[in-house]
């Protein structure tokens, strides 16, 4: 059948013709069926179990932003590619397209921020304090140590709009320590900065505008390696004059509370500078404020704090958890940082065709590496998880009572309980029992041929084995009592 | 600058003469020679600036949810969810995007509306069609037997939308299913039950649920006579809803218009939720090609959505979109740091409270701040209150104010000090409700 294939040497095209020969008796649909058993790179599903650690951690959150009297709102998973462009300096190369069919371009949004952004302007809004949380994508090599994926939950909050002074600020500060508290996952710090004592402190150090990105970019490890080695960065590899470097290391290495703000507002030569002035006076007041909300002792002013700057103009804020002793033993998954923020009065100006800014400042949680580290330590206390809600089991202790059964539950159904049943026709009442025990279903209302002609249920708790005959009047009562469930239909 | 607005006004003016000179069919020579001029003149405004877009749209097909479309859709999943709940569903969450391969034949036709990811050198992907097939893919994956789980998560879709209300290329879908060998017809049946409790509890009219099986309308078309080839084309002839091919037992929920609301669009008509057991789905997954029988349910919220948002619109019902309880304001100047101690307090104690961001807020612009929103009380500081220590419970409805002494207490610790902040919000909430249908329980964090 082939009509141009390659010529071999005889004995190889022989054995060969065989081989195709069985092949073809295997059927040609079968050799094509592959089975795709996996989710894509850098993504996961989200069992049960990661579902309920997921929910709790969400909930928490939620409760923080809307006691704060934040709106949501949702945007699209993907923009048009426009939107997107020009927005992520660098690392736009990490963002996922889809394929042209035909229509418009589009790709997968990055962040919430640039989303927000466009929002905004689109329905020209002034002001608005919303929260949103979604899924983000990026086309990163995802390092699989837990937390780190293309696709993962962004929580993130923002106060957009002209006001007075740090007022909204501290605000956002204060939720990040309310959530960080909350979610008891230990003790935290968080570092605060500002994006023009950085510039004002780099440029009386003699930093060249140019080299002002990577300079910040060095600097920021600080927190990971010594002072030695991120000189040793700075002029090796990035050109930076020693002297530069000094200086500049006599700030960066230092951080503190209002007392630091005071002392560099007399510094000889930071107070020459008009935007390092302005960026001190601002974090004087802020500081002031963090007082009043009772969180000035897990602020620190930290110099060296330089991350992500490109869309910041004023205060920026990182929250990293403490590593407590106890802990030593763990993988030092709790170092690093879990939430972070700043101020940004620059990119909703950029959507607006007349250029109208609309500063704004916020906060992003991140999830991801909270979910594994409270999934760790669920698993190191050997706390169980439930996957349901689930209050009463309805099980049969003899044959023919599936009828029974089956009305008992609507009932309980009807009057907002949470309940299941076994479907088989005559389940086994061991494994009924069995059931509750691996779900962790608290309570049993047992269906027996005697309790029927009693016009009784015989309500069993799984863990105590008790058990006590009850009216099948009472039942919904008693079921709630139990279960701690207010009385009312849910 | 003065300039360049002259120049755009002269552009937009010859830009006008030449679609006129088109539209009255004028000689070719004199159009172009005004497309000529027309040129000129943009050419002078500068390449840049005509570059310059400003993207301010969402792709076509999706849609922004607001404040107010949120609190819409949190109403209607809270329903959704409690009943999923009630009838003790796990719930799993699956990525956007599947293999390519995943995907591939299991939709027939509707292929060609599968959104597909750029091949950037990775894998090949696609945005999912649906939550069924992801499902199944997680069950063979996981080598799962049994289980009953939901799944609410948008789905993608590029057909032309249908801009009618509901009709989107990004939409949610809420599936609830159970796989699994059972005794026949129980969890059928528990996936009828659920579907009646949902649409219930949603309130949005009454339904009826259509019930059928492929294996009677094979059966029947068998015996009309209608041939093996031609049973898909007649099958859709019967019922335009049905594209599934694996569905065994369709039901279909569907809303009924009663009189009352015959003046509205013909949006309440229509097809809510779906359904259906499909159990040759699970081993086109498995190598071994074991079969896991599923049976489940999918609920339409997108139509849902509109219909709740038309009869908040008709009943002229005002949604919250925040839950805030009070706002901490100020009668005089110079009382920020008094505003931000008290605000600081409350959301310690786990109450909802939000100031505005000003140092010296007018007391007339606090209330009103409180009316658009829909808080319900304000905390008010006054110099002479601070004297006397106690704070103005005030309601922004009925204008009552009380007294209310404030104690030096420790924020947070204390926990007669949570006690006394959330007893007296609490009090004042029940004695003074607030309006809205939404309203949630001042219980506190």
């Amino acid at each position: 059948m082939v009509s141009s294939a390659p010529s071999f040497p005889p004995q190889i095209e022989e054995e060969v013709g065989k081989l195709l020969k069985l092949k073809a008796q295997l059927g040609p649909d079968e050799s094509k069926q592959k089975f795709v058993l996996k989710t894509p790179k850098g993504t996961r599903d989200y069992s049960p179990r990661q579902m309920a650690v997921r929910e709790k951690v969400f909930d928490v959150i939620i409760r923080c932003f809307k006691r704060h009297g934040a709106e949501v709102i949702d945007t699209p998973v993907f923009e048009l590619k426009e939107t997107l462009t020009g927005k992520y300096g660098e690392d736009s190369k990490l963002i996922y397209d889809l394929k042209d069919q035909g229509g418009e371009l589009l790709s997968l949004r990055y962040d919430l921020t640039v989303p927000f952004a466009r929002y905004l302007a689109m329905n020209k809004l002034t002001n608005i304090k919303r929260y949103h949380i979604a899924k983000v994508y990026r086309r990163d090599n995802p390092a699989m140590t837990r937390g780190r994926y293309r696709e993962f939950y962004q929580c993130d909050f923002d106060i957009a709009g002209n006001f007075d002074p740090m007022i909204p600020d501290a605000e956002c500060l204060k939720i990040m320590c309310e959530i960080l508290s909350s979610l008891q996952i230990g003790d935290f710090l968080v570092k605060v900065n500002d994006r023009r004592i950085l510039d004002g402190m780099f440029a009386i150090c003699g930093v060249s505008d140019s080299k002002f990105r990577t300079i910040c970019s060095s600097v920021d490890k600080l927190d990971k390696v010594s002072w030695e080695e991120v000189k040793n960065e700075m002029v090796g590899e990035k050109g930076l004059a020693p002297e530069v470097a000094d200086r500049i290391g006599d700030y960066v290495q230092q951080h503190g509370g209002v007392s630091l703000v005071e002392q560099l507002l007399q510094d000889p030569k930071l107070s020459q500078n008009k935007q390092a002035l302005e960026g001190l006076g601002d974090l004087k007041l802020l500081f002031e404020y963090l007082t009043l909300f009772g969180i000035d002792d897990k602020i620190s002013f930290d110099l060296s704090l330089a991350r992500g700057l490109d869309y910041y103009t004023g205060v920026i804020y990182e929250a990293v958890l403490l590593q407590t002793p106890a802990q030593a033993g763990e993988e030092p998954l709790g170092v690093g940082s879990v939430a972070a923020g700043g101020r940004y009065d620059g990119l909703v100006g950029m959507f607006d065709p007349k250029g109208r800014k609309v500063p704004c400042v916020g906060l992003s949680i991140g999830v991801e590496r909270i979910f594994s580290i409270v999934e760790q330590r669920l698993e190191a206390l050997e706390e169980k998880v439930r996957t349901t809600e689930t209050q009463v089991l309805v099980a049969s202790a003899q044959k023919k009572l599936l009828e029974e059964r089956l009305k008992l539950v609507s009932e309980l159904w009807d009057a907002g309980i949470k309940a299941e049943l076994l479907y088989k026709k005559n389940p086994k009442l061991l494994n009924q029992l069995q059931y509750c025990e691996e779900a962790g279903i608290p309570l049993v209302a047992i269906i027996g041929e005697q309790e029927l002609k009693d016009g009784v249920i015989k309500l069993r708790s799984v863990t105590s084995r008790e058990e006590v005959n009850v009216r099948r009047e009472d039942l919904v009562e008693e079921i709630k009592r139990r279960t701690g469930q207010p009385l009312r239909i849910c």
